[in-house]
């Protein structure tokens, strides 16, 4: 499966989820420059963390209207698969391939910290290998991650079962102690109606090997190796 | 032609910026301080034939970048508006 990890000015993860992709997956990786609008040798692009533009203006707003998010559009409706993760969440919501958007958290401090999330849909190739109701540990490291949606996009979500991840306790309760943001239901994580656009808050590439503190992150990307056909295209349940 | 735009989060989402502003300036003393929500303010100087097709610009602008619909709505104010501010000042 060929990953690319797409960079902007800015960006911090980048090196991370390249490192776990080559070194920990064994999987060809590329970096993808914010310009670059020609996707066709990759079958998943990542959007990684970071501050891409300082978060000028809005947080993912100016790298949501980038080239290499543009071309993104003709890689989704190809069924190609993205992941993004913090920033790169931020990016796919204000870019609109995603519904909602993130704000500034509801406690007005930078969290960097381990948080536990359940997993709620399994529809997606990133989580297809997990159980509904698994907890998985991974770390978050945001200013902006507090989750918001409208009343109607909230129910097309559940309707669809677009809500992937949760905050919880590590039992997997989910609880408003386990809200390190102010999230809108605790919601961690989102996917398009088809599964294949992923984004959350927390970090995977930051628990994908056990110095690491945790490996958890590391079932996201096993689950989506795992759920692919050979053509490239992901495998309905 | 001078244009000035202005952002705000949508009524009924929570501002925790202005919460915490005003927190602090009831702590200066501004007991009688009831609502404070904290916006933007960006103002575009572009070319334009009519005052009408400045505005009709800057409101593409909103809508492809300078608002998110999601959390804010926005207001495009024109320089002829801006004058009795200005001659306030």
């Amino acid at each position: 499966m060929r990953f690319g990890v797409v960079v902007f000015p800015g960006t911090w993860s980048d090196c991370d989820f390249h490192y776990v992709i080559s070194e920990v997956l064994h999987q060809p990786v590329k970096y993808v420059w914010h310009r670059e609008r020609q996707l066709d040798d990759l079958d998943c692009v990542i959007l990684p963390g970071g501050f891409s533009y300082g978060d000028y203006l809005r947080a993912g707003a100016v790298a949501g209207r980038s080239p290499v998010v543009e071309a993104l559009r003709d890689f989704v409706a190809k069924g190609g698969i993205v992941l993004g993760s913090c920033n790169g969440f931020q990016i796919l919501c204000e870019a609109g391939l995603l519904p909602g958007a993130l704000m500034r958290n509801e406690c007005l401090q930078y969290r960097c910290q381990s948080t536990h999330l359940v997993v709620e849909s399994v529809e997606t190739p990133f989580t297809r290998g997990l159980r509904p109701g698994q907890v998985l540990a991974m770390p978050i490291s945001h200013g902006e991650g507090k989750y918001h949606a409208d009343a109607e996009t909230l129910a097309q979500l559940k309707a669809r079962n677009q809500i992937v991840f949760r905050y919880a306790e590590a039992d997997g309760r989910v609880t408003k102690a386990a809200n390190p943001n102010g999230s809108l239901e605790n919601i961690a994580g989102v996917a398009n109606p088809e599964g294949t656009v992923l984004g959350l808050m927390p970090h995977p590439e930051r628990a994908a090997e056990a110095a690491m503190g945790g490996a958890d992150g590391l079932l996201l990307l096993h689950s989506l190796l795992g759920s692919l056909v050979e053509d490239g295209s992901f495998l309905k349940r | 032609m001078r244009v000035r735009v202005l952002v705000r989060l949508k009524p009924g989402i929570l501002d925790v910026q202005g919460a915490a502003v005003k927190r602090a300036l009831i702590g200066l003393g501004f007991a009688e301080l009831a609502e404070l929500r904290v916006g933007k303010v960006i103002e575009v100087e572009l070319a334009a034939a009519t005052p009408a097709a400045a505005r009709a610009r800057v409101e593409e602008m909103c809508r492809q970048l300078l608002a998110n619909p999601v959390l804010e709505d926005y207001t495009i104010e024109m320089a002829d508006d801006l004058a009795p501010r200005g001659a306030s000042r």
